[in-house]
């Protein structure tokens, strides 16, 4: 198993981006060598191709614009937002240009870029770097939202993102770019059964209990991924309770199927997200999940995220605020109460 | 840098536009048209002006709302245009965009005030790269300067040397808003803080627009970014009907626009043979635009 951290992961997909296509361009503030951006995803890279990488100043409104002016004339801008939560500076760009430019202009152009970008707590960096913006992003109809994970082929997701022909706002995660990039290896991993789907940002059913019936299905993503896979993990050793998880790739277009195919085993549904609660992504899922699986359903579709509210920067408070284990085993267990 | 333009050939380009846009308030003011428009009647000379220096397939042009004029002398497509407004599947963006978002070979337009600085910004620095000599130009109004992205992008212009002008047409309303209530001090001086080259002149002197024009963007496009400020005067409504300035005001302005000056450069003769040339092109134009058929989408 490579024990390549996420991070590092990352960055190698990236700097294989860059050499893959000359028209790749790395624009984002610090992201200069020996730096390497705040997270280090751009470490290297700058020192191999200096041309090809532009430090800017700290004006998030304009970057997003200006990977937008660039990807309209045919290069394929790398922008690199700091912190996830400064995103918020660039959604005129996002809703009223990137978003519209290739329908409202009847097809005319393309937009090849990638926003990436780490969200998630549980650092100690305090409310207003460590939210989960996310939910904002599956809003605008015609962009590609990608979450990536720790058990999903970074490399390659990096890659794909750079190399789609559509607007890809990847989403990262800081407390994952420590962790070891786990893969799979023939269809296992953590004592799970693993299926991942086709495409350049796969999902990932993980069942310890090869895909029979379960007590219910977690549909989760990004950096709450570590925390279903112990919940799951926690069921099955002290409640002997299975539950199936789904790791989404992408949010926008969501990937629906792979957590009905689960759906339709488990009968019941958990969404978890660090983001907060309301109208958050968990919201949609299950909004179209009880549309499409009514009769599969025995139970309510249980909701896990962090609470409306700020991310205080004290552990003890922060940790009280986001999703957690107990709470992700909790949930599993009302839908195991639920079973006839 | 493009030769002085005859007086006739002024006349003939900026009457286009002119009666293009006049036809177009005609056509809202008979519920032909739906949505909204804005003309620039009494700015033509800042689009001719500046635009006769740039070159579709080499050069870009982006530009906002008050976008017809740039529009016409940029692509001489403009049945494309009005059919565009009159909502026909022949329109520049198939009916998709209307008035304010229009996109033809390097000509784009956005309705955000603003928003299109950075967009001309990235576009200029793919011009940069790509080295080819072309410029990005990007017209802005007065109003338009109060937002920040467009301090941020002069900021990086400068720095990295991108081949962009921006162009400022001072037409001294941001709807209703007068200039001198939105924007302090002056406003060449904001561009020239960040040690960009910057001319301000009287828009009525079409050939004084022509000729700072053509200076500037023969530096810009050795990677000089420069800004044009063009104080001007809008004679009609911000959009259709909303207009709330003292009537005296405009009919002052409507006697010494670039148009009204140019007009009476002319022989009354020659003055006759192009409006009547203008208005036979015009009519083709709209005959052409409303052949096209009326775009019609299916349900979601
Ligand atoms: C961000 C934003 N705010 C408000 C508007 C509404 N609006 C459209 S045009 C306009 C005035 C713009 O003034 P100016 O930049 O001077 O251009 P002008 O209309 O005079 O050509 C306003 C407020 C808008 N389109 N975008
Ligand atoms: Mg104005």
């Amino acid at each position: 198993m490579s024990s390549l951290r996420c991070g590092a992961a990352l960055n190698r997909g990236l700097t294989e981006a860059m050499a893959a296509d000359e028209r790749v361009y790395l624009l984002g503030e610090d992201v200069l060598d020996p730096y390497g951006g705040a997270f280090k995803i751009s470490t290297g890279i700058s020192d191999r191709w200096p041309d090809r990488v532009i430090s800017t100043p700290i004006s998030e409104a304009s970057l997003v614009g200006i990977a937008a002016g660039m990807a309209i004339q045919g290069y394929r801008p790398v922008l690199e937002i700091m912190f996830g939560d400064f995103i918020t500076l660039g959604f005129d760009q996002i809703v009223n240009g990137i978003s519209k430019f290739r329908e409202m202009y009847n097809d005319q152009v393309r937009l090849p870029l990638v926003v990436r970008t780490p969200m998630g707590g549980r650092r100690g960096y305090g409310p207003t770097h460590s939210q989960s913006l996310e939910k904002f992003l599956i809003g605008v109809p015609n962009i590609t939202v990608v979450a990536t994970s720790e058990i999903h082929d970074l490399g390659a997701m990096m890659r794909a993102a750079v190399e789609d022909d559509e607007p890809v706002f990847l989403v990262e995660n800081k407390v994952m770019y420590g962790r070891p990039n786990r893969r799979p290896e023939s269809g296992r991993l953590d004592g799970f059964s693993v299926r991942e789907s086709d495409g350049p940002y796969p999902a990932l059913t993980l069942s310890a209990s090869g895909f029979s019936a379960g007590t219910a299905t977690i549909a989760t993503y990004g950096g709450t991924v570590p925390l279903a896979i112990d919940a799951a993990t926690e069921l099955i050793m002290e409640h002997e309770v299975f539950c199936e998880i789904v790791v989404l790739g992408s949010l926008l277009p969501l990937d629906l199927d792979p957590v009905l195919e689960s759906v339709e085993r488990t009968g019941a549904l958990i969404v978890a997200e660090e983001g907060t609660m309301t109208a958050g992504i968990g919201a949609e899922i299950a909004a179209r999940v009880q549309e499409a699986a009514w009769d599969d359903l025995r139970a309510p579709v249980r909701r896990v995220a962090a609470a409306d509210g700020i991310i205080p920067s004290a552990p003890g408070l922060e940790d009280a605020m986001l999703p957690s284990v107990p709470e992700l085993v909790d949930a599993a267990l009302r839908c195991e109460a639920a079973r006839v | 840098m493009s030769a002085p333009l005859a007086a006739t050939e002024w006349f003939r380009r900026m009457l286009f536009i002119r009666r293009f846009e006049e036809t177009l308030l005609e056509m809202f003011s008979k519920g032909l048209l739906v949505g909204t428009t804005h003309t620039c009647i009494g700015q033509e000379a800042d689009a001719v002006g500046v635009i006769d220096h740039l070159e579709p397939g080499r050069d870009v042009v982006v530009s906002n709302h008050r976008c017809h004029g740039h529009y016409i002398a940029f692509t001489d497509d403009p049945s494309g245009l009005m059919a565009e407004v009159m909502g026909r599947v022949g329109g520049t963006c198939a009916g998709r965009g209307g008035s304010q978002h229009l996109c033809r070979d390097g000509f784009y337009t956005n309705g955000v005030q603003g928003s299109i600085v950075p967009l001309a910004s990235g576009m200029a620095l793919a011009e940069r790269e790509r080295g080819g000599g072309g410029a990005v130009t990007v017209f802005i109004g007065d109003g338009t300067l109060g937002q920040g992205a467009v301090y941020e992008c002069m900021n990086m212009a400068a720095l990295w040397s991108l081949p962009l002008l921006i162009v400022v047409e001072n037409n001294q309303y941001a709807q209703t808003t007068p200039v001198e209530i939105a924007v302090a001090g002056s406003i060449p001086d904001r561009a020239r803080a960040f040690g960009i080259t910057a001319v301000e002149l009287d828009g009525r002197d079409a050939p004084a627009i022509h000729a700072a024009a053509g200076e500037l963007l023969s530096t810009v496009r050795t990677g000089a970014p420069a800004v044009l400020v063009i104080d001007t005067y809008r004679l009609r409504a911000h959009s259709k009907g909303d207009d709330v300035r003292d009537p005296a005001e405009v009919a002052a302005r409507e006697r010494t626009d670039a148009l009204a000056v140019v007009s009476q450069q002319l022989e009354p003769a020659e003055r006759e043979r192009i409006m009547a040339e203008v208005e036979s092109a015009l009519a083709d134009c709209v005959a052409t635009a409303e052949a096209s058929p009326i775009a019609v989408g299916s349900a979601a």
